[in-house]
């Protein structure tokens, strides 16, 4: 039986346009478990949501000795959760994940279940003073406004108000990290190749510390995992014109694979192995700087007795800010690395032996 | 009361960045077109729109100004696919990594406006001793999502940088926007002339929408020496009470405009304005404008041989940033205030302008 080929086209790019603009904090995944459900339930042999939110779909594979494969892609986003109802409409609130209080004054904000519309604004420029200009803001100062009759509640989740957009080679919108590996992880479960069981797991509260992987990593008890995620581009030109040679990855070069950064030292096995499928296949990729920052992977390697993991990521500009930027051809880069590796994965591939 | 809504959040979806009026210049035309008697241009290209008076001629005039233009970016370089930019008015440092811009490209081969976003290096990309605390705007690039070689062929240096988040509709009958500051009061301007519709007035009215406030007050000054109007008012927008703006100069949203007060208003003209709002029981506050109003009203007031001068402002929050907001019903209050005041005005008004002293 032939393997069927995922590719991205439109059904895909509407996908992903609905999975960007769900608001999904840390904590509040609903929106988008509710897509990833309605999306994987036909596909699907067993899809179960459990205790932490997670979801955890099985596409069985029908050869033998079949390598149960787990794959990881974290619904959760960075974003906000107010604190305090200080009236006439306003709100403090805390940051959810990490984010750079200096993307905040003057955005667009969309709080709670109902996406009420709200606002992060700034003292005008008029009033204040030349250290308040040069200053990064405190979360002390800021407030999520939603004008004079705004009703919400300490609580309430809010997101950056972000819109998708498509423009030419590009992915404009919020939470390309990790809808986009969220996206792909869906055409893989559509499309999954007989040779594996995938284990697919939809993640929560990554961006507060891996969590929802490590408990999807106990229930699958995988024989191998691959974390799909989305990595900075750093790709900027240097002040001074001089070589900007920390980039972390750059947009366009295909996707990152993951060798080391502070949650994982990646399986070198499986390293090797997305490499040679790469080079065989002609996919270009690039290599992930080492260095710090993390993925889910790290959650999942040392779960149990151990898990060989790996992470892939497409390389996105602007990370944990309201507009993030990717390349199409990385996205679709990604897919297509990830489904020539998991139909070549053999039993032997992370064997003890 | 009249629908505002739709001409103000066309209004502030629309381009007109300081010296570059010309789109919003002619949305205000179209809208105006039916509510003046003559429409023209000024040589610097602020709309004047003419409603003739009731009184035998000659008949004194008033001339209401309210700014159309809006601060934004312009492009000074572009690097490896990424443009550099500067401020066009006063530009709030702080609000623009990570900001959605539209850039106006106008290379060889643009076809239509490119959306964007602002945003901001790495600190180790970064001069050492600007990382970590608000990014100068000479270190923020525009992306727009593009390859730099698309790039070279659709933007050109000088191309104009606009905000790009969308006007909305908040609780409480606040709309939130960029260039709130002034189209909000462009829309006042407008709603006053549909009043007038309805209203008979002695006076001849300009209705002025300037250009280039935001630099120069060079629409007003270059309009009022051209009509030379006998009153002149300044409608521009002020500071409302909000998180971190909540001293002496800032003003309830939502609760009424506010009179300017201040060697750049004509007291007597204040006089009649409280007593005005008084009388139509429409709430409004006092505005100290200690030295200048930083309105156009500083350039009308000393045009020729000087021109009587009130300032009419409506409270914004956020000033300078694209999530301004403004409560709808000040708008209609300002109107109103402005088609009550010019109905009410006598053909000899100008004989009995007196000082407090």
């Amino acid at each position: 039986m032939p393997v069927s080929q995922p590719t991205i086209g439109n059904a895909q790019f509407k996908l992903l346009e609905k999975l960007c603009n769900a608001c999904a904090v840390s904590g509040d995944e609903g929106e988008v478990r509710k897509i990833v459900l309605e999306e994987v339930k036909p596909y699907a042999d067993e899809v179960k949501v459990d205790a932490l939110g997670n979801v955890l779909a099985t596409k069985k594979g029908s050869g033998r000795n079949r390598p149960r494969v787990m794959l990881d892609a974290h619904m959760d986003e960075v974003g906000f959760i107010l604190v305090a109802d200080e009236g006439d409409g306003l709100y403090r609130f805390e940051t959810v994940g990490g984010i750079d209080l200096r993307h905040l004054p003057g955005k667009p904000i969309l709080v709670g279940k109902e996406h009420l519309t709200g606002v992060i604004g700034a003292k005008p420029i008029h009033l204040a003073s030349e250290e308040e200009l040069k200053r990064k803001p405190s979360l002390d100062s800021l407030r999520i406004d939603l004008g004079p009759s705004g009703k919400a509640k300490p609580g309430d989740w809010a997101t950056f108000a972000t819109k998708f957009k498509r423009i030419g080679p590009s992915i404009m919108s919020k939470a390309i990290d990790d809808r986009i590996g969220v996206a792909t992880l869906i055409e893989l479960v559509k499309h999954a190749p007989p040779n594996i069981d995938v284990l697919a797991a939809f993640t929560v509260q990554e961006e507060v510390g891996l969590r929802g992987a490590k408990v999807a990593a106990y229930a699958f008890d995988p024989d191998l995992a691959i974390a799909i995620d989305a990595t900075p581009a750093y790709d900027m030109p240097k002040y001074d014109g001089s070589e900007n040679a920390v980039y972390n990855t750059k947009l366009g070069l295909g996707p990152a694979i993951y060798i080391y950064n502070s949650s994982t030292i990646d399986d070198p096995r499986l390293v090797r192995f997305l490499k040679e499928t790469a080079e065989t296949e002609g996919i270009p990729y690039q290599i992930r700087q080492p260095g710090g920052g993390g993925t889910d992977a790290g959650a999942i390697q040392r779960t149990r007795a151990g898990i060989p993991a790996v992470s892939v990521s497409v390389p996105h500009r602007y990370p944990h800010s309201p507009i993030s930027i990717s390349r199409v051809d990385d996205w679709k880069n990604s897919l297509k690395l990830l489904h020539s590796a998991l139909s070549r994965i053999s039993p032997k591939l992370v064997s003890s032996q | 009361m009249l629908n505002i809504l739709p001409f103000l959040k066309s209004l502030l979806s629309i381009p007109g960045l300081s010296g570059y009026e010309d789109p919003v210049a002619r949305l205000i035309q179209a809208e105006w077109q039916p509510l003046v008697d003559e429409l023209s241009l000024s040589r610097l290209g602020s709309v004047h729109g003419f409603k003739r008076g009731a009184g035998a001629d000659p008949r004194p005039s008033i001339m209401l100004a309210a700014h159309m233009d809006a601060i934004g970016l312009m492009v000074t370089q572009i690097e490896d696919g990424f443009l550099r930019i500067t401020p066009i008015g006063g530009v709030d440092p702080r609000i623009l990594p990570g900001q959605a811009v539209v850039v106006h490209a106008t290379g060889a081969d643009a076809k239509e406006d490119l959306p964007g976003v602002i945003v901001m290096p790495l600190a180790r990309l970064l001069p050492p001793d600007n990382g970590n605390d608000v990014v100068d705007i000479a270190h923020l690039f525009v992306d727009v999502g593009l390859l730099p070689s698309k790039v070279a062929s659709l933007v050109r240096v000088g191309d104009l940088v606009s905000f790009g988040a969308e006007a909305v509709e908040m609780s409480g009958e606040i709309v939130s926007g960029h260039s709130l500051d002034n189209r909000a009061s462009v829309t006042a301007l407008t709603l006053c002339l549909q009043e007038l519709q309805s209203r008979s007035h002695t006076w001849d009215v300009w209705a002025v929408a300037t250009v280039q406030e935001e630099l120069t007050y060079g629409g007003a000054v270059t309009s009022a020496f051209q009509l030379r109007p006998d009153l002149a008012i300044a409608i521009d927008t002020t500071f409302a009470k909000g998180p971190g703006a909540n001293g002496w100069q800032t003003f309830p949203l939502g609760k009424g405009p506010t009179f300017g007060r201040g060697p750049n208003i004509h007291s007597y003209l204040f006089k009649q304005f409280k007593e005005l709002a008084e009388r139509l029981e429409i709430p409004y506050a006092t505005e100290i404008m200690p030295e200048s109003s930083g309105t156009d009203g500083m350039a009308m007031q000393i045009t020729a041989e000087g021109i009587p001068n009130f300032v009419l402002s409506i409270p914004i929050r956020y000033m300078h940033t694209p999530v301004e907001m403004v409560g709808l019903k000040d708008i209609q209050r300002a109107g109103r205030l402005l088609a009550e005041f010019i109905a009410g005005l006598e053909l000899d008004f100008m004989s009995t302008i007196t000082w407090d002293d």
